[in-house]
């Protein structure tokens, strides 16, 4: 079998293989994002409780590899509480709360950025701290945090390949059904490694040029 | 208009504010000077509450706003700040900058907030500058787009921190300028400075701070040229 056919066999079910991929990251970051910015706004709060609730979660992701949180969720969970989940659901929640957890930061860090002087001069007005902080704080902060959430997204989307653990037919799944079949292990996991390196430079392209033209 | 009584304010154990009773009336321009590290952006702050007193009261239109009761966003309404590092919001462009609060808080709708803003930007000489970001301006148009922002909330009193200090020496005129037009249409202002020329032309009342107290207070004309403190006399002579 040469090439060209090899490819011509496998790049179909590698190509459902990376939407599955792209789809699981895009949700999950999704979910990082809303973690993200609650947790982020509870840890900065002044509220002692709010901003050790936040540390925890924090500290409980980032002290644990991923591979047991999705085991955790897919499998831990479901038997504890008496509930059904599927492979996807479990995969895009493993993924949206791991990558939330360094979400939190990215908020945290993207919020302490911007000049204190500003919360000042929007409470000096008369705003409250709510309003203050999600139209005067949060949309510089967000500016500054482009880079860091474009550096989340890639880590998540090359997390996503752990998934293949909890059978979820991802990209890197995808290869491992094909190999087990054609047994031609260089060439297929050299598509894939493209396949995730060309997806990932689009995607920092766009981070390069979204930045530049966000920059205030 | 304002009334503070025996005012202390402690940052952990450092005390700033060792005591501070003043009052100002209605249509009064109050000049705060003092050297640095005195206390005197500290005092100003405690009066909008972006710093909280540990000791005493501070009272505003018979109001005491360090009460749990008061709505510190609707004090604050009634006070209009201009910082020294202008704060205007980057991501705003001036007319924006302007009308944000007025929109937010007022109710007002967008084209009646945008007419005043233009109306205050005339005041302000900036009506060419409206759709600008601020990162555009030079500081003293900054600091101008500033004042013209706090005016749009129709504030009953204006606090000013050392308005002109972040500016180079040829844009701090037309700042006072815009000052001395505010404190000649009425307003109650208080001003923090080291402008002593703007101090002895607008103020009608001048107070020196040293040291978390007022050392000496007096109208312009006899705190200048004749103080009767040593403290102040120590001080004027290193300024002036
Ligand atoms: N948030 C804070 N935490 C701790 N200490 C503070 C804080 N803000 C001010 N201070 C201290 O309080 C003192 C008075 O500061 P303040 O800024 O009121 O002085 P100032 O008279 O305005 O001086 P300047 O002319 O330099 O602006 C200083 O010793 C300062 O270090
Ligand atoms: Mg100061």
């Amino acid at each position: 079998m040469d090439f060209i056919e090899l490819f011509r066999e496998s790049f179909p079910s590698l190509l459902s293989g990376l939407t599955v991929t792209l789809k699981i990251t895009a949700l999950a970051l999704v979910i990082a994002t809303l973690l993200g910015l609650l947790f982020g706004l509870m840890s900065i709060s002044n509220n002692k409780l709010l901003m050790f609730i936040a540390r925890i979660y924090v500290d409980l992701i980032r002290g644990t590899p991923l591979i047991v949180q999705a085991f955790f969720i897919y499998f831990g969970l479901p038997t504890a509480l008496d509930f059904k989940i599927n492979a996807f659901s479990a995969g895009v929640a493993a993924v949206g709360i791991n990558a939330g957890a360094y979400m939190v930061e990215i908020f945290r860090a993207g919020i302490m950025a911007v000049d204190k002087g500003q919360m000042e001069a929007a409470r000096s007005l008369g705003l409250s701290y709510r309003k203050s902080m999600a139209k005067i704080i949060l949309p510089q902060a967000v500016r500054k945090m482009i880079p860091a959430f474009i550096n989340q997204f890639i880590i998540s989307l090359k997390d996503t390949s752990i998934l293949s653990v909890i059978g979820i037919r991802e990209l890197t799944q995808s290869g491992e059904i094909i190999i087990a079949s054609n047994y031609r292990a260089f060439e297929t996991w050299g598509m894939i490694g493209i396949m995730y390196f060309v997806i990932i430079m689009l995607l920092s392209y766009t981070a390069r040029s979204l930045e530049r033209r966000l920059v205030i | 208009m304002i009334e503070a009584r025996g005012i202390k304010k402690k940052f952990g154990n450092l005390e700033v504010l060792k005591g501070i009773d003043f009052n100002v009336e209605k249509g009064e321009v109050l000049c705060i000077i003092g050297p640095s590290g005195s206390g005197k952006s500290t005092l100003l702050r405690c009066l909008n509450r972006l710093e909280e007193i540990t000791e005493g009261t501070i009272k505003i239109d018979g109001e005491d706003i360090h009460d749990r009761k008061t709505d510190v966003n609707k004090l604050r309404e009634k006070l209009g700040m201009v910082f020294q590092s202008f704060n205007l919001f980057p991501h705003l462009n001036v007319l924006n900058n302007i009308t944000f609060a007025p929109v937010e808080l007022k109710k007002m709708d967008k084209k009646q907030a945008e007419e005043k803003a233009r109306y205050l930007l005339r005041k302000v000489g900036l009506e060419d500058k409206a759709l600008v970001y601020p990162e555009k301006l030079s500081g003293g148009q900054k600091q101008r787009a500033a004042i013209a922002r706090a005016l749009a909330m129709e504030p009953e009193i204006m606090l000013f921190d050392e308005p002109t200090s972040a500016l180079d020496p040829e844009m701090v005129g037309e700042v006072l300028q815009v000052m001395k037009d505010l404190a000649r249409d009425g307003m109650t202002m208080v001003v923090v400075t080291h402008e002593m020329g703007f101090a002895r032309e607008v103020a009608d009342r001048v107070i020196f701070m040293d040291d978390g107290l007022i050392i000496e207070e007096a109208a312009p004309e006899q705190l200048f040229t004749a103080p009767q403190n040593p403290r102040t006399k120590d001080f004027l002579s290193k300024v002036l």
